[in-house]
């Protein structure tokens, strides 16, 4: 029989958090595998076109597009030598540590003796009649169909969230040439930042808060929606539905840690809604209950580029330091945590500050 | 449906291919997604549910929520969007849960 590969750590998702662990844990000198199912490295950020909120270590005031590149850099700078795997999709995870991947239809296995899981996160869905619809589309497709293919998701566009996404994403669907007829939002209040809702106002796309959708239309694809206003306990008000005209609904209603992998590990988890739903439990050096596998970036908890970098940086020192490549580790953890904390100061921080709370505050992992 | 003009992307588009789809042939770009070419080309129905056919057609474009299952080259339940268009690939429209065994 063939001899099992083995590596020193795994690291599953190339987006920023696993881009940044693999850097972080190759720099302290430890072998890594980095492993993507895209056939490029960049995760989330291959399609956002805008420049980036966040800090200016952080990458801030740079388009999220431009930033793979520097970090793909830095990995072959290296002095040691990342082994990437790309197009490759990890499926399983074993008793024996064993994770099972699949490439080109092929079946392979790695035995890493450290894991961090860096899988991003995946949309969600609401609920409504009609959702089932082709025309119906997460904002990541749309995204994905306009900036990374060209190609214009439709004619009319109803945006359903006024975070930051749905800002965003409206005003690309507008660079592209296509018609944003609302933005809705069921809060009382516009989510994302202010500069991004002033963007799109100006271009003429109006926003309704208190407002939701009750049900899409059409038979083969969307032809249309009934939008609704809510009253304070976010009920729909009978008689204030309206109908419009539209081929597309675009729902950026959040995102939940894609932890498929560390549920089937038998991490375990905690429901904390301020990080997107279930989240794996961990401790401040990003390992879970499973002490030799380690998470990092919106599969942590959804958050952003910028601080899924430190976390990753974080997973991939502490990965690293339990192998006994440990150099450095006390005042390279302290700047990383400044930096975190930094960037999830102030107001716009206070909810991730909430949740983290609620997850690390008080639980004990196993070490 | 294809974006021609953008005020900061510049499109790197592979070479024109052919490709089938329920017989009839389409055009679309090497390296773009099954999903991609058939959405520039209008096509936005891709499958149809087990029980109630009710349409389906695309949903995440990242490989997570299986809405845009089809047939293609014979092998039932791929995820169009993210496999690559490649000439002459034969994609049709899947009803229901597809073959397992009659792939080839
Ligand atoms: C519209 C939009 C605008 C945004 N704007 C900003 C902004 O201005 N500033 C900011 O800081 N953040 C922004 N973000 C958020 C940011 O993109 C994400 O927080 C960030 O990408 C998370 O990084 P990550 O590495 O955790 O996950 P991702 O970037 O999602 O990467 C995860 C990677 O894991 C891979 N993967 C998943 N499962 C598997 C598996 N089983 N096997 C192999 N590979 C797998 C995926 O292919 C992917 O490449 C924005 C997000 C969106 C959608
Ligand atoms: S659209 Fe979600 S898997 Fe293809």
């Amino acid at each position: 029989m063939k001899s099992l590969r083995k590596t020193e750590l795994a690291v599953i998702g190339g987006g920023p958090a696993g881009l940044s662990s693999a850097i972080t844990a190759m720099r302290q000198g430890a072998e890594v595998t980095l492993i993507d199912r895209d056939p490029v490295l960049g995760g989330q950020l291959i399609k956002q076109t805008h420049m980036f909120f966040g800090s200016k270590d952080q990458f801030a005031s740079i388009r999220g597009i431009d930033i793979p590149s520097e970090l793909i850099k830095a990995l072959e700078e290296g002095p040691g030598k990342v082994k990437v795997e790309l197009g490759t999709t990890v499926i399983g995870y074993y008793d024996d540590g064993v994770i099972l991947m699949e490439k080109d239809n092929r079946a392979t296995t790695l035995l890493p003796q450290r894991i961090i899981v860096a899988t991003g996160a995946a949309e969600k869905m609401l609920p409504f009649p009609g959702n089932d619809l082709p025309g119906v589309y997460g904002a990541g497709a749309v995204q994905t169909l306009m900036n990374v293919y060209g190609i214009k998701p439709g004619k009319r566009v109803l945006m359903v969230g006024a975070g930051n996404i749905g800002l965003i994403v409206s005003y690309q669907l507008l660079q592209a040439g296509v018609e944003v007829v609302a933005i809705i939002e069921a809060a009382p209040h516009i989510g994302g930042y202010l500069v991004h809702a002033s963007k799109v106002r100006r271009a003429g796309v109006p926003i309704y808060t208190s407002c939701s959708i009750k049900e899409a239309f059409g038979r083969e694809s969307v032809e249309g929606a009934v939008i609704c206003r809510l009253d304070e306990n976010w009920q729909p008000l009978p008689g204030t539905e309206k109908t419009l005209e539209l081929d597309v609904i675009c729902l950026a209603v959040g995102l939940s840690p894609l932890t498929e992998l560390l549920w089937q590990a038998g991490c375990k988890h905690k429901y904390v809604p301020e990080l997107g739903g279930y989240v794996p439990v961990r401790n401040e050096k990003m390992q879970t209950s499973i002490p030799y596998i380690y998470v990092a970036g919106d599969a942590a908890g959804v958050e952003e580029a910028s601080s899924a970098m430190i976390e990753g940086k974080l997973a991939g020192l502490f990965a690293a330091a339990s192998l006994g490549y440990d150099h450095d580790l006390e005042s390279l953890a302290a700047t990383y945590r400044k930096e975190l904390e930094e960037l999830r100061s102030g107001e716009a921080g206070s909810k991730i500050r909430q949740g983290l709370a609620k997850l690390i505050g008080g639980v004990s992992v196993a070490s | 449906m294809r974006i021609e003009e953008h005020p900061i992307i510049s499109f790197k588009r592979g070479k024109i291919v052919s490709f089938f789809f329920n017989g009839q042939e389409y055009k679309g770009y090497e390296g773009e997604t099954i999903a991609a070419a058939l959405h520039a080309a209008g096509v936005k129905v891709l499958s149809r549910s087990h029980k109630l056919k009710r349409p389906r057609g695309f949903f995440c474009a990242i490989g997570n929520c299986s809405s845009c299952l089809m047939k293609v080259n014979g092998v039932y339940n791929v995820r169009t969007c993210v496999t690559p268009l490649q000439e002459g690939d034969v994609v049709e429209m899947q009803e229901g849960r597809g073959e397992i065994l009659a792939q080839n």
